[in-house]
């Protein structure tokens, strides 16, 4: 099994998508996690899966559906409400709009 | 040095919103234009615990729109998860196809001032829209509406077949006749209906080898779109004379300021961690299915515009114009039945009624007055009873306000004297006061009628036949 080693950039380019700010040492253990992971990847890649059909679904059922009706009324103050800031029935977030 | 000649590359992915009732996962409206959040619930605003429940109408429509574009269809398909942070999605991921699009694989063929040209369509998928962005200035704060958060979407994904402005337009109308003609959406550039992302890059003529390319949002009209294209052609190859390279990247069109700017260097799809959304069970199309929608669809533009040629007797010119819109052609097919001269009811709609939206400013599906009141006007002026610059006037308030003509024409005097008696007693009075030429006429110069008819129609107004007129004159003179 190949040793895997996931750079510097790798893990802070993860912690970012992930938004998330390790200290070092759970850089560390991370880093050791995810090479684990990598390894086990491996493991599974040396199944030959010539001529198997792609999974899909591991669903035991499919096609489960909802009719195109209007169900739903005006629930806007219940779900405003439990936004930690809000202002005139809209939820109020740090500046996003470049 | 030969100065070097640059081709465009362009590909675009089209956002189409579907005209379905309810969002794609949940019962609320999709309705434009609702007070913020009012059309929310714990689904689409993703709260812990919220389970959703896919809406077969959103299946019915993609499957619609990828058999009409010619696409394969994967009758096992799925969602997936393509992670992203940023408040316009509550749940931190979109739900969308990645690994199975429900279409691949099609094409259409668009109109060009060269000829047809094919443009292949590379996939079509099923996603939900995000929520919206308002920037608030008293709190230095972005507020959210997710009202749109949740609104079924097909993306269409075309190759990189396109090579300039033109071809992006003909392909986003015909897309966007296909999609009214199935009723799927209204396409609505302004509204956000449909939206188009435009992958373009540039390169020299003759190599087979694409360009670095970059990705143009915000695009929301067609001359928006042409315009962006033409700029970030010209961006793109100054770059290159420069002897710098193009970075990818995604931009946002500033139409007032015909320019460009770098949003975001563009994620890889390995930055989204696409994985199947467990809570979704897969779909399964299966030939019934496929055939019942092949069945439904309706007659499309070119069926329609052949008929129209067949059993109307219009030319190909006409027939071809009166079906870019469905709504127009419905609205046409039925005047002309009721009036029974499909040629008078074409003219109609290829004159006046084009000449009306263009003054108006109006879509084609903003057109709402009765066939039944067109055709009754036609009817009207086949029998002489108003002239062609009355039945103008009178169609003008049809178009606007949809107004019974009959009522109109003898509420305004448009209406053309049946009273025979004063006919001939006008007839008689100008025929006395203008002997000579009434001498002329019988010597032979037959162009003096016209100058009688003239002096007949001036003394009552316009409110007389000139074709009876002529006839009387004639009987009168004889």
């Amino acid at each position: 099994m190949a040793e895997h080693k996931i750079s510097d950039e790798v893990m802070a380019n993860t912690e970012l998508l992930a938004k998330l700010a390790l200290t070092d040492e759970e850089r560390e253990k991370s880093r050791q996690e995810m090479e684990k992971i990598l390894g086990y990847v491996d493991k599974l890649n040396e199944l030959d899966t010539e001529g198997v059909e792609p999974l899909i679904s591991l669903f035991p059922v499919e096609n489960v559906f909802r009719e195109d009706k209007v169900v739903n009324g005006d629930m806007r103050d219940e779900l405003v409400d439990l936004a930690p800031r809000k202002k005139d029935g809209q939820y109020l977030v740090p500046k996003t709009v470049e | 040095m030969m100065e070097k000649q640059y081709e465009t590359v362009i590909g675009l992915e089209v956002h189409v919103e579907l005209a379905s009732a309810t969002k794609i996962f949940c019962g609320c409206s999709t309705k434009f234009g609702g007070a913020p959040n009012t059309h929310t619930c714990p689904v689409c605003t993703g709260m812990p615990g919220s389970l959703p429940v896919l809406n077969r109408q959103v299946v019915e429509y993609a499957l619609a729109l990828g058999l009409a574009a010619n696409c394969g269809i994967n009758q096992h398909c799925r969602f997936d998860r393509k992670n992203y942070f940023y408040p316009d999605n509550p749940q931190n991921y979109q739900i969308s196809q990645l690994y199975v699009p429900i279409c691949h694989d099609g094409w259409l063929m668009v109109d060009t001032s060269v000829g047809p040209k094919k443009i292949r369509i590379h996939e079509m998928h099923m996603e939900e829209d995000a929520g919206k962005l308002i920037h608030d200035e008293w709190e230095d704060c972005s507020l959210v509406d997710y009202n749109r958060s949740g609104v079924p979407l097909v993306e269409i994904v075309s190759e990189p077949d396109m090579r300039s402005a033109e071809e992006v337009i003909a392909y986003l109308e015909k897309l966007r006749m296909i999609c009214q003609y199935l009723g799927v959406s209204d396409c609505k550039l302004q509204e956000g209906s449909m939206r188009a992302d435009v992958n373009l890059s540039v390169r020299e003529v003759g190599s087979d080898k694409l360009g670095t390319r970059t990705e143009m949002k915000n695009l929301n009209s067609f001359k928006a779109i042409a315009r962006a294209i033409d700029g970030e052609r010209a961006r793109q190859i100054e770059l290159l004379e420069e002897g710098r390279s193009v970075v990818q990247e995604t931009r946002r069109w500033d139409d007032n300021k015909e320019y460009s700017y770098a949003m975001r260097s563009k994620e890889d799809a390995k930055d989204y961690r696409y994985f199947p959304d467990p809570d979704l069970p897969s779909v399964y199309i299966d030939d019934e299915w496929i055939s019942r929608v092949k069945k439904a669809q309706p007659e499309m533009q070119p069926e329609k515009a052949a008929r129209y040629q067949k059993d109307y007797g219009l030319s190909e010119y006409d027939a071809k114009q009166l079906t870019q819109s469905r709504h127009l052609a419905e609205l046409f097919e039925k005047t002309a039945d009721l009036c029974g001269n499909p040629k008078k009811a074409a003219n109609w709609f290829l004159g006046e009624t084009l000449r009306l939206l263009k003054e108006r400013g109006l879509e084609e599906e903003e057109v709402e007055f009765s066939p039944e009141h067109l055709a009754a006007l036609i009817v009207s002026v086949e029998k002489g009873e108003v002239n062609n610059q009355g039945a103008k006037e009178v169609f003008e308030k049809i178009f606007d306000e949809d107004v019974e003509p009959m009522a109109y024409i003898e509420a305004h005097g448009l209406k053309i004297s049946q009273s025979a008696g004063e006919a001939k007693a006008v007839v008689d009075k100008i025929l006395a006061a203008n002997a000579d030429a009434v001498e002329k006429y019988k010597n032979g110069e037959e162009k003096v009628l016209g100058f009688l008819v003239g002096q007949i129609m001036k003394e009552m107004k316009g409110k007389c036949n000139p074709g009876q007129m002529k006839e009387l004159i004639i009987s009168k003179v004889k």
